[in-house]
């Protein structure tokens, strides 16, 4: 955690937090928090979780209580325990699916925004095509002939979200290799590495790390999406999306269980949305504005 | 003093904003910092500033208007004796576009796209008026006409992208006129357009002040424009009065050291240097046009340049100068002709071009904002051509680089500014350094003054002369202003439509006799001189009459 | 005008073109990547005999790109095959389902699209005041919150302890008018909330940009009323980006129509493609998944074709 100094500035509504050098609104402080209080969870599990992952415990739908502090689940499991381990779960897997989908969006989206030509159209075109279709339509077709296995899962998510993220890179770099500056590299005989990390990619940063936090968020709603539906993660391993299916027919009887995962899903969203807001907001415009009149 | 003649009276006029920077707490800023005049009926006051002089501020205040955030803190507003700071918002709305109007500088912009021209032109009269729609259309067409809009009666019917800027200019005047106001704002209405459609519509604009009787303020940075058109004027700075007078004894004899600074811009005296017989730069019979384009942009272009020497290309937007520049520099292949500079051929495409070429023909550009990465420090900016070409580092590099920092006249301690912490000309002078640093034999500056305001851009052209003094660098000067080509040039290229219609040693390009683009262009030029505009009116009208 | 109808045309073409090319991906993406649907179908068990005969049946050792012909001219032709598992008639199975599915996203789209305009505009006329700040705040939480957790909070509350309507949206054919709505009261509630955020987000950006063009602020200048501002002026220039807002929501909706379909039950066409996902019923889910598709494609095509015609600059060329 970065060194916190509370100052108080203004009126409540402009309420902020100072995170080294950087003023930090009070939304995206909660955003922080709550975030880093899930990775916690998801890292330290096994030490964490009351119980294990798929022990039986008690009876079925049990309600909280002080030895089960969110009761039990469709099976008589321990509801938190699960909870835990599913925050490991959908967090993971939604983590590898961004890292792929980022890496892969972003290094072809800014190269085509760099190489043009045929390169860029052809890369563009097929990514028009894979966004003619819905998503989780399209996941849908292609998982109903894939085995259904971890990998698989992670590279579908991947694969199809990365669409997203290089039309991102690429308009952006697209804006910035216009500009005189990279012009001015170019013609002072700067090679194409240089002009993609040294003056491209700082300058595509701020989005693109704001758009990290908000693939994210797409990739913990599509997982628990595919995994509600029963098509993600497979039982009994846990993940958010799969527990509400487990418990949802619990709900026309008035147990609330599965109301717990999918508020968490919703929480987790939400911070990681906060953070991603702010960051958004700090991008500072590229022609470094003279402010005023 | 207010009488019966009075119609607007600013009193003590205190403009301000709240400024949102990034991380910092937003503040307040002043811009109008306690203005007082009086605007008598039919007479017309020249506001005159650099930019944040805060003078469009003040002419939107004569609507009650504040752009954006901008709001009115204090002082008082009296049009015919009414006090319309403090009225309701029915009032003021039955002020605007009725009793008092408006004419933006960019016209295309302040048309809605979706309507007619001529349900534009009338709408203002309509709302607040009685005369019904015929009357206003027969009114409109008048003004057009007087305007001298071709097709007057039809031109109307047509949607802002049909017609061209200047043509948009004009009817945004009529749009104006046509509810018949006791003021017009004018928002420096010429300043987007070329200078041989500058003086057409500065005429047109005249001439339906003169006939009408509208008074009006006329908002403008060029002194030489307003002197045309304005009774008196106001000169401001940093939101506050400078000078106030009549137009005559600010332009003849201004009191104030700052009106006599801006009264004499663009007075560089740069004799032209001796012809060497030696040339630098050979382009030759260059024919160029954009990829995926069949349109020409540059026709059998040639034009040569000596070593130490200025060649200053001018031109209106569409002559193809900034293409010739592109060319030059490689990033755009011409379909035929060569470029030989220091004796050799140079490759037509960047990529063939050797890392030393590179470094001998540097570029400079019209926008420093966007010619420099916002991310690195002017450290960084200036730094990497020394470590590029010459393979400098650490002390040797840092000695390098607070040299080339004196040479723009500016201090060591901006070596770790980013750009976004500099001026407008601060900037300049850095994209200047770092052309320096790598040692050139030729800079390309393209429009490197045009965005600045002309005191500053003086102080670019002066540091630009001195460094060639001592430098021997040759520039090539790409621009469209002929008082930037007078201060600096050796020789000069006038082009028009892609092709060269003059070229030669400064003293021959500039003496008749004149082909006729370049007399058109040269009589265009606004002098500092209250009778210019009548004597270039007048000397077009007996050339038509001559011909 | 020639030129207008030559542009739509283009589109007109450029979208059947899409199709064409998704019709090719979907078909291609099930039929290259690695996994059998014999085996699927027969289970790991099955003896290479069966698999051999199955595969033989369902036509899989003809060439990939005949196969797909044939697909194709059957689709044109309105037949989808039949379904692998029951050997049903996909094409008459659909029928009534896409007529469900449909009917809920209109009923959804009826409500969320005037709800998400006016809100849209309440924020850009309170802008930076406490109802832009409550909608823009709102809007952050409701586009975090997946599909499921509205749809059983919904299910918990209102229908479970409130009695209101019924958890399970139950439709048959001989249910009248009132009865379907009260059916599909919660999941079109539900898929209201769901798109309602997003499209009120976008419909206030599409008119703060309006709003903030100098036309606007010459109309202002003109003395114009706030309401004569708003209609005669941002209103003509707002509508394509407008348009583009909620087909691109509409769009939308169809894929939150799938998950939302699941909780409650409702026999539409997203049930019926996530049921056959899961038993791999590669020609069910091939049908369902270009359906799904021409309806985004058209949704997109849609907004581009109103956005050309409301163009001044496209309606009357220089």
């Amino acid at each position: 955690m970065p060194f916190l100094v509370i100052r108080a500035y203004g009126t409540p509504s402009e309420a902020s937090v100072t995170i080294m050098f950087y003023r930090v609104p009070l939304s995206a402080c909660i955003g922080l928090v709550i975030t880093a209080l899930f990775l916690i969870a998801a890292i330290f599990a096994p030490w964490l979780a009351p119980y294990g992952l798929t022990e039986i415990v008690g009876g079925v739908w049990e309600p909280m209580s002080s030895q089960f502090l969110l009761g039990t689940d469709n099976l008589g499991r321990d509801l938190l325990s699960r909870m835990i381990y599913g925050a490991r779960t959908t967090i993971f897997i939604a983590a590898m699916a961004t890292a792929l989908s980022f890496t892969l969006g972003s290094v072809l989206g800014l190269l085509a925004a760099v190489v043009g030509g045929w390169f860029d159209q052809l890369l563009s075109r097929f990514v028009d095509l894979l966004m003619s279709i819905p998503t989780l339509i399209f996941a849908l077709v292609v998982l109903s002939v894939l085995p259904g296995n971890l990998i698989t899962l992670i590279l579908v998510m991947g694969i199809l979200d990365a669409t997203r993220v290089y039309r991102l890179a690429r308009s952006v770099a697209v804006d910035i290799n216009v500009m005189d500056f990279v012009e001015a590299a170019k013609l002072r005989g700067e090679g194409r590495w240089w002009i993609v990390f040294r003056e491209i990619l700082p300058n595509a940063l701020s989005p693109l790390v704001a758009e990290l936090g908000l693939r994210f968020i797409f990739q913990v709603l599509f997982l628990s999406a595919l995994s509600f539906l029963g098509l993600g993660i497979q039982p009994p391993e846990a993940d958010w999306g799969g527990m509400v299916k487990e418990n949802k027919d619990g709900i026309i009887f008035g147990i609330p269980a599965a109301l717990i995962p999918a508020a968490a899903i919703s929480i987790l969203a939400i911070s990681v949305n906060l953070i991603a807001d702010w960051i958004l907001n700090r991008t500072t415009d590229l022609k470094g504005g003279r402010s005023g009149n | 003093m207010a009488t019966e003649q009075t119609l607007l009276q600013v009193r003590d006029l205190q403009i301000g904003a709240t400024v949102y920077p990034p991380d910092a707490k937003p503040h307040d800023i002043e811009i109008v910092k306690g203005v007082s005049f009086d605007l008598a009926k039919g007479r017309v006051l020249g506001l005159i500033g650099e930019s944040g002089a805060g003078k469009s501020t003040i002419g939107l205040a004569s609507l009650a208007y504040g752009r954006g955030g901008v709001r009115i803190t204090g002082g008082e507003i009296f049009l015919r004796g009414q006090d319309i700071l403090n009225i309701n918002k029915k009032d003021i709305r039955s002020i605007r576009g009725s009793k008092v109007c408006y004419v933006a500088q960019s016209a295309a912009a302040a048309f809605n796209p979706a309507h007619r021209l001529m349900d534009q032109v009338i709408e203002a009269a309509r709302e607040n008026g009685t005369a019904s729609k015929a009357d206003l259309t027969g009114r409109a067409i008048t003004l057009f006409e007087s305007l001298g809009l071709p097709d007057p009666q039809h031109i109307g019917n047509r949607y802002p992208h049909q017609v061209s800027g200047g043509q948009l200019q004009r009817i945004m005047t009529a749009m104006a006129l046509c509810s018949e106001p006791d003021l017009i704002v004018f928002d420096e209405p010429t300043t987007a357009l070329d200078v041989t459609t500058q003086i057409d519509v500065l005429a047109a604009i005249r001439n339906a002040i003169k006939q009408t009787g509208v008074a009006a303020l006329y908002i403008s940075h060029d002194l030489a424009v307003v002197a045309q058109i304005a009774d008196e004027m106001m000169v401001l700075r940093n939101g506050e009065v400078v000078e106030h007078g009549d137009t005559r004894q600010i332009i003849e004899a201004p009191v104030q050291e700052y009106t006599r600074a801006l009264v004499n811009v663009r007075a560089i005296d740069h004799p032209q240097a001796a012809d060497t017989h030696t040339s630098l730069l050979n382009v030759s019979n260059i024919t160029a046009s954009y990829p995926g384009s069949a349109e020409t942009v540059l026709s059998d272009v040639s034009v040569q340049l000596q070593p130490g020497h200025t060649l200053a290309v001018v031109g209106e937007s569409g002559s193809g100068k900034s293409t010739l520049a592109r060319v030059i520099t490689g990033l755009l292949a011409p379909s035929n002709g060569t470029v030989e500079f220091d004796g050799r051929q140079l490759s037509a495409s960047l990529d063939g071009r050797s890392r030393d070429d590179l470094r001998q023909l540097q570029m400079i550009y019209q926008m420093a904002d966007v010619a420099m990465n916002p991310r690195q420090t002017v450290k960084t900016i200036i730094g990497r051509p020394l470590s590029f070409y010459f393979g400098l580092r650490g002390k040797e590099k840092a000695t390098r680089i607070h040299e080339l920092l004196e040479s723009i006249e500016l201090g060591p301690e901006y070596a770790d500014r980013y750009p976004a912490e500099l001026s407008g000309g601060q900037k300049q002078r850095v994209c200047i350094a770092r052309a320096l640093a790598a040692k050139p034999k030729l800079i390309i500056c393209d429009e490197v003054t045009s965005a600045l305001d002309p005191l500053i851009a003086d102080g670019i052209l002066k540091l630009l002369l001195n460094l060639q003094q001592r430098e021997q660098v040759a520039y090539l000067f790409v621009t469209h202003d002929i008082a930037t080509v007078k201060a600096i040039a050796d020789s000069i290229a006038v082009m028009y439509q892609g092709q060269v219609v003059r070229y030669g040693p400064k003293s021959r390009v500039l003496s008749p006799p004149f082909d006729d683009y370049t007399d058109l262009l040269l009589s265009s030029v606004p002098e500092m001189d209250v009778g210019w505009l009548d004597n270039a009116i007048a000397g077009r009208r007996m050339e038509s009459a001559g011909h | 005008m020639p030129h207008l109808i030559l542009l739509i045309a283009q589109r007109l073409a450029l979208g059947f073109l899409l199709l064409l090319a998704v019709s090719a991906l979907i078909f291609l993406g099930t039929e290259i990547l690695p996994g059998d649907v014999a085996q699927s179908i027969l289970g790991q068990s099955a003896t290479p005999e069966a698999l051999a005969n199955l595969r033989r049946d369902l036509g899989l050792n003809e060439p990939a790109l005949k196969r797909y012909f044939s697909w194709l001219w059957g689709l044109l032709h309105g037949d989808l095959g039949t379904a692998l598992t029951n050997g049903a008639d996909i094409a008459s199975s659909i029928g009534s389902r896409l007529f469900n599915t449909m009917f809920l996203a209109t009923v959804a789209a009826v409500i969320s699209v005037p709800l998400a305009l006016i809100l849209g505009m309440l924020a850009v006329r309170y802008r930076n005041r406490w109802p832009d700040k409550l909608i823009s705040g709102s809007t952050l939480a409701f586009i975090s919150l997946p599909e499921f957790f509205i749809g059983y909070l919904l299910i918990y509350f209102v229908a479970v302890k409130l009695g209101w309507f019924p958890s399970v949206a139950t439709v048959y054919e001989s249910m009248s008018f009132t009865e379907r709505l009260s059916a599909v009261a919660l999941p079109a509630t539900t898929l209201t909330l769901v798109v309602l955020a997003h499209m009120m987000r976008m419909t206030r950006a599409a008119i703060l940009n309006v709003m903030q063009s100098a036309y606007i602020e010459t109309a202002e200048l003109k003395g114009l009323s706030a309401l004569k501002i708003i209609f005669r002026h941002a209103f003509p220039n707002a509508i394509a980006p407008i348009v583009n807002v909620v087909m691109l929501n509409l769009a939308y909706l169809i894929v939150g129509v799938v998950v939302v379909e699941v909780i409650f039950v409702y026999p539409g066409m997203g049930q019926y493609l996530v049921d056959h996902v899961a038993k791999r019923d590669v020609p069910v889910v091939q049908a369902c998944g270009l359906v799904f598709a021409a309806f985004y494609i058209f949704l997109n095509m849609a907004a581009d074709i109103i956005a050309i015609l409301s163009n001044p600059r496209l309606r009357h060329p220089k």
